[in-house]
């Protein structure tokens, strides 16, 4: 990359909504078209930036959730009900639609295939979208490096990727779901909180770890790993902070 | 464990703007117990300002305070910071 490219303010895209995508009932993919876009890496963020008719501007974070292809680039966004712009972008955008986008940013909780495994991948709720920006760069590069997903969400209808992960589980994934508060009959997976024990099942050894989602889900996941002995400095964390959300 | 807690990645875009380059892999140095992180790895909190501590001894490594049109940056904390040329 040019260094002049590298260096320098972000400036602020315009970026055009090609098509929104329904995940789950409170969480959407909406997919830009970004003209002049650099190109990312997994794992990186985007701020996305709304400006009202009286000009008041609202900014928010999101992670990349597509895999690195010319100028599209989609976000998968989780709806707070008392959030400032996640309802603007799940309930109101439409293709045709403009907003603002500057990055990527983030050069930290990033994963390409030349960096090898094993990989470990622990998400809970929309902390899955830039682990998926990863599984998703991992095939694209017809990438057989080994990765576990493993990923809680509250219930099967909350699993947002649900199908397209159920077609990425193969080449050397293994994706591990756990449902938290409620399972469809029959279930035979995990149905709890990942724990210490979970992870000593699932987690392969000496695995290059990315954990993303809530505060809380974060820290419990990295301590339980330290103490099962994997190294600090191969475990990156991505926190949402309180609200299990970008906050807003 | 304080909730709002955040990673070094979510002021990404923040230390972009006041150093002009990627810094969240940039490797810091903790004045006040020398501990060595990536700055993607640091604690965040955001208020008025943002401020990142030290993940071993919450000491402050730096506080940014922005405006419109101005922003004040403390790195007191940071005894070193070595980044890619």
């Amino acid at each position: 990359m040019a260094r002049a490219a590298v260096l320098g303010r972000l400036n602020w895209r315009a970026a055009d909504v090609v098509g929104v995508v329904p995940e789950t009932a409170r969480v959407k993919t909406i997919q830009f078209d970004v003209p002049d876009w650099p190109g990312h890496l997994p794992g990186q963020h985007v701020d996305v930036r709304l400006t009202a008719e009286d000009g008041y501007q609202a900014q928010r974070s999101y992670s990349i959730a597509s895999a690195p292809d010319g100028t599209r680039v989609e976000l998968t966004v989780e709806r707070l009900d008392d959030g400032e712009v996640s309802p603007y972008l799940t309930d109101e955008l439409r293709t045709g639609d403009q907003i603002e986008l500057r990055g990527p940013v983030g050069g930290y909780f990033v994963w390409e295939p030349e960096r090898g495994g094993p990989l470990l991948l622990v998400a809970g709720g929309s902390g899955v979208v830039p682990l998926m920006a990863m599984l998703r760069r991992r095939a694209a590069a017809g990438s057989d490096v080994p990765a576990v997903l493993l990923f809680s969400s509250r219930a099967w209808d909350d699993v947002i990727y649900r199908d397209e992960l159920e077609r990425l589980n193969a080449n050397g994934l293994l994706v591990v779901h756990t449902l938290t508060r409620a399972q469809p009959d029959g279930w035979t997976g995990y149905a709890r909180r990942v724990d210490r024990e979970m992870l000593a099942e699932v987690a392969p050894e000496d695995a290059q770890v990315f954990v993303c989602g809530p505060t809380p889900f974060v820290e419990a996941v990295a301590s339980a790993l330290v103490e099962l002995g994997h190294e600090p400095a191969r475990i990156k964390t991505e926190r949402f902070g309180a609200t299990g959300g970008r906050d807003g | 464990m304080d909730e709002l807690m955040l990673d070094g990645n979510a002021a990404a875009a923040l230390l972009r703007d006041v150093f002009g380059a990627e810094m969240t892999t940039a490797i810091g140095t903790c004045d006040g117990c020398g501990s060595v992180d990536a700055v993607g790895a640091v604690h965040v909190f955001r208020g008025a300002g943002t401020v990142l501590r030290c993940a071993h001894c919450d000491a402050m490594l730096m506080t940014i305070v922005t405006s419109e049109t101005r922003m004040w940056v403390d790195l007191r904390g940071l005894r070193t910071l070595e980044l890619d040329a």
